[in-house]
């Protein structure tokens, strides 16, 4: 639970927001703002405005216009109509650069920093003072530290960006805003990437700036973040904007009705499990990376038919590299160990058919975790994407050559099927939102009717209606009989999904549980690498028989 | 940003690209003070206006369609073989060892034999840089160009020690067997009534022409071209499709050497008829260029080839028929992948900039 819970809606306790607000004028102001793609319109007559001091939320399902929005405010696009005013003055934003100058900062969703820089290399970016760069970074030195006090940012500035870690790197990316004296933050899905405790120190950090007067606006399509983090909230979809509300004053099934257009199931309902037979099972996996790293030690699990076994963990745990091995993933310098077994038969861990190709010949299905970066061919068509990973099937050939038509017709048909937008299959697939993205991969998966699945993060950077279509997926497949290993860093997801759990920490498996005795804290606990079962901790006797 | 209309991507970047070329070429040759007007239109002569000149432009047209689909596979691939120059150099030693070594009863036997001893001899050269870039992932740009060198080394010591003949002063192989000659344009039935007096251009243009729609088969039709494409634009989708690196590596780059190697049957057997030095004439650098203004794309190597051919040809026209030297065109060429490759992205933003204003006018009209 997050300490400041209490404190989240404006004008909160002892009036944090100053009460100047009434008077100055709005720090962004949108009318009328449109802009077409062609024949979509991505924004029509967007109109909000948005108090100084304040953090702003904007919510709406992918491809609702957003990013679209927010990119006309970052002078990424230009408005094909409307009028744009930053505290209170009619604004031209061209380019990033007039943005930047009228106050603007944006923190990505994927972040733009220099890995091979240091902190402060890569906040004095672009922005240095003159050719020899001493008296910039002597600068940046300076106000990094005043800021990191002032707003518990705290970042190693001589660190490497590569070793940060994700929730350090956004902290480098509002410090990089900062610097360029942005009083405007705009945040893009700034959660998806960090985990329960990164996002609530990254809400605290937020609320202090907005205390000190910046103004924030927020992103996402996740509910219960503008709920915790937000003091208004604006609603898009389809271009839209079909309200701008007070938090105080709404609720997430409000909020979620507004964004899909319809009363959306937030609770995940399914039947008890019933699982049959051991299909898939894991003895001492081991994984150790080109480095000599172990990054995967000595896991052990069962999968069987019926079920979705759930794996928790924080991002970087041995989760990837667990997926990596039992759908054949595995790089060349990569060395597994242990033993796998489907139904009773040896699977290679390495070398010839421990390839995604044969994992799949034999009934193990992937939605892999990066689909931008393995699920997909982001260049590729979506029907071309069709084909990833089955470029073979007999039925798609017709002799040397492939049959086309045949991998179209079926994308077409997914398309209609999977309800998945535009149904255009000649469109590439960077072209479509994240929702439609990972229900081209869940179709292309899904279909091919594997015993096992893997399937990881289904959800990441996916909006509320698909998610609830996708979490039905599942639970259907599940009652189909195949045998589900869900990995996700979405505990939320783990605990409404899983009929069994088990946390991964430092490349094991920390314990299983189960969902219906367990609690977030536990499995919190487990998460953080403490063992829990063992509690009476205060004279270890000798040493632990799980190492920590 | 919007992305340009089809056309404007692939007709007018690339118009616009070649007249920004020819404008800087028309102040490089003012420079020299000489007439660019004159210049151009003795290019056009020589090149496009006379049956000579078109056989002249067509069989350089041959050369540079096999060395740009070269370029074009591997960069399916992500692989950039710039080592097109010393495969066509090993392809010539195949034509040449195929047409002395083997009685070939008629041309067409021999035109095919030379062509697999092409390919193959191709394929062969890059193979051991293939194979370094698949396994150790030596970076094929450097193997490649290293391979070069060590072609025009291997080729010399073949052609002075080796295959010349006895008592020859130059080091080049015997003349090969005059009935293996590969009809030229003048001695087809029917396009001998274009080309009345003998021209280079010869029937090896309709093996590029195949092979054009060979490649496009290949990499658009057949599932080898999809691994190849996949593994080009994603590794990590290619490992997770189970798509094997190392082998789908070493596919493109064989074909790669191997319609490099080809070049050859064009130049050694279509129209030299013996091996010579430095038999690929820089075919296999052209290629590159080719292959970057023909958007790695068969159709477009096909038309790059043809600019490329007129300007090679033009280019030693202007020699011939001015005071401008026939270095000239390596300018023009020069220029040429400039502006279409270098600073494509240039003209494009220029131009998609100019796009996106063009479609709101209407959109405004009719709120207005």
């Amino acid at each position: 639970m997050p300490g400041d819970a209490g404190g989240r809606h404006a004008g909160g306790p002892g009036g944090l927001n100053p009460p100047a607000s009434v008077t100055d004028p709005p720090a962004i102001e949108l009318r009328g703002i449109s802009k077409s793609f062609g024949p979509v319109r991505a924004n029509d007559e967007v109109s909000f405005s948005v108090p100084k001091g304040t953090i702003h939320g904007i919510i709406g399902e992918n491809g609702a216009g957003k990013s679209t929005l927010m990119s006309i405010l970052y002078g990424f696009y230009r408005a094909d109509q409307g009028e744009i005013l930053v505290h209170g003055r009619p604004t031209a934003l061209p380019d990033s650069l007039s943005a930047i100058r009228a106050g603007i900062g944006m923190v990505f969703q994927h972040f733009k920093l220099v890995q091979n820089f240091t902190v402060l290399e890569n906040v004095i970016l672009g922005a240095e003072d003159g050719p020899l760069l001493g008296r910039s970074l002597r600068r940046a030195r300076d106000s990094l530290t005043a800021l990191a006090r002032e707003y518990g940012l705290e970042v190693d500035p001589d660190a490497l960006v590569e070793d940060l870690s994700v929730g350090h790197q956004q902290r480098v990316e509002i410090l990089k805003a900062l610097w360029r004296n942005a009083d405007i933050l705009i945040l893009d899905e700034p959660t998806g990437v960090l985990t329960p405790p990164e996002a609530n120190h990254l809400f605290r950090i937020l609320k202090g700036l907005r205390d000190q007067g910046k103004t924030i606006l927020l992103i996402t399509h996740k509910l219960r973040e503008i709920m915790e983090a937000t003091d208004t909230v604006s609603v898009m979809r389809r271009g839209r904007l079909v309200g701008t509300l007070r938090t105080a004053t709404t609720s997430p099934a409000r909020l979620a009705e507004l964004m899909v257009g319809r009363k959306v199931l937030l609770e995940t309902v399914k039947a008890p499990a019933r699982p049959g037979p051991i299909l898939l099972s894991a003895e001492n996996l081991t994984l150790q990376d080109e480095h000599g790293v172990e990054r995967l030690k000595s896991v052990s699990l069962t999968l069987r038919a019926g079920e979705i076994l759930g794996i928790a963990g924080v991002a970087g745990n041995g989760q990837s590299e667990l997926l990596s091995i039992l759908g054949g993933m595995t790089r060349p310098g990569e060395k597994v160990s242990g033993r796998l077994t489907l139904k009773g038969r040896d699977l290679p861990l390495s070398g010839r058919g421990a390839d995604g190709k044969s994992r799949r010949q034999a009934g193990i299905g992937h939605v892999p975790e990066d689909r931008q970066n393995a699920g997909l061919i982001l260049d590729f068509t979506a029907w071309e994407n069709t084909a990833l990973g089955y470029d073979d099937d007999p039925a798609w050939a017709r002799g040397f050559l492939t049959d086309n038509q045949a991998i179209r017709d079926d994308t077409a048909r997914k398309m209609q099927t999977w309800d998945i937008r535009p149904p255009i299959h000649t469109l590439a697939a960077k072209s479509f939102s994240g929702g439609n993205q990972q229900k081209l991969v869940i179709a292309r998966e899904f279909e091919q009717d594997p015993d096992i699945l893997l399937i990881g993060q289904p959800t990441r950077g996916v909006d509320i209606g698909a998610i609830e279509f996708i979490h039905k997926q599942i639970i259907a497949l599940r009652d189909q009989g195949k045998a589900i290993l869900l990995v996700s860093v979405e505990l939320d997801e783990i605990m409404s999904l899983s009929d069994r759990i088990a946390v991964m920490f430092d490349g094991r498996i920390m314990g299983e549980r189960d969902p219906a005795t367990t609690s977030e804290g536990d499995i919190g606990c487990l998460m953080a690498g403490i063992a829990p079962a063992r509690i009476p901790e205060q004279t270890p006797p000798g040493p632990t028989a799980e190492a920590p | 940003m919007q992305p340009l209309p089809k056309w404007a991507d692939l007709v007018l970047v690339p118009l616009i690209s070649l007249t920004l070329a020819a404008f800087v070429t028309a102040l490089v040759i003012l420079s020299i003070g000489e007439s660019p007007w004159f210049a151009l239109t003795t290019m056009v002569q020589g090149a496009l206006m006379t049956a000579s000149g078109w056989g002249h432009t067509l069989f350089y047209t041959t050369s540079f369609i096999f060395t740009g689909l070269a370029v074009t596979v591997g960069f399916h691939a992500g692989l950039f073989n710039i080592g097109g120059e010393g495969q066509a150099q090993l392809g010539g030693l195949g034509v040449a060892l195929a047409c002395l070594c083997i009685p070939w009863p008629h041309w067409t036997l021999a035109l095919f034999g030379a062509s697999l001893a092409a390919a193959a001899f191709g394929a062969a050269w890059i193979a051991i840089p293939a194979w370094l870039q698949a396994k150790r992932g030596s970076h094929i740009v450097i193997t490649t160009i290293m391979f070069n060198y060590i072609a025009a080394s291997l080729l010399m010591f073949m052609l002075v020690d080796v295959l010349r003949p006895m008592g020859a002063q130059d080091p080049s192989s015997a003349r090969f067997p005059a009935e293996l000659a590969l009809p030229r344009f003048n001695q087809i039935p029917g396009l001998d009534l274009l080309f009345p007096r003998s021209v280079p251009a010869n029937v090896t243009l309709f093996l590029a022409l195949a092979a054009a729609l060979v490649i496009w088969l290949l990499l658009w039709h057949s599932r080898t071209g999809y691994r190849i494409r996949a593994l080009g634009k994603s590794e990590g989708a290619a490992r997770y499709a189970g798509i094997g690196p190392v082998k789908t590596t070493m596919t493109a780059l064989l074909i790669s050497g191997a319609l490099a190697g080809l070049m050859s049957v064009n130049n050694v057997m279509g129209d030299a008829g013996r091996l010579l030095g430095n038999s690929a004439a820089g075919a296999g650098f052209i290629g590159i260029a080719v292959a970057l203004m023909g958007r790695n794309h068969p159709l477009g190597v096909v038309l790059a080839a043809f600019l490329f051919g007129f300007i090679f040809q033009g280019g030693s026209e202007l020699g011939f028929m001015t005071a401008i030297p026939i270095e000239m065109r390596v300018v023009i060429q020069g220029l040429v992948i400039l502006f279409t490759g270098a600073l494509d992205m240039m003209v494009r933003m220029g131009l998609e900039r100019v796009f996106a204003r063009l479609p709101r006018r209407p959109s405004k009209a009719k709120a207005a």
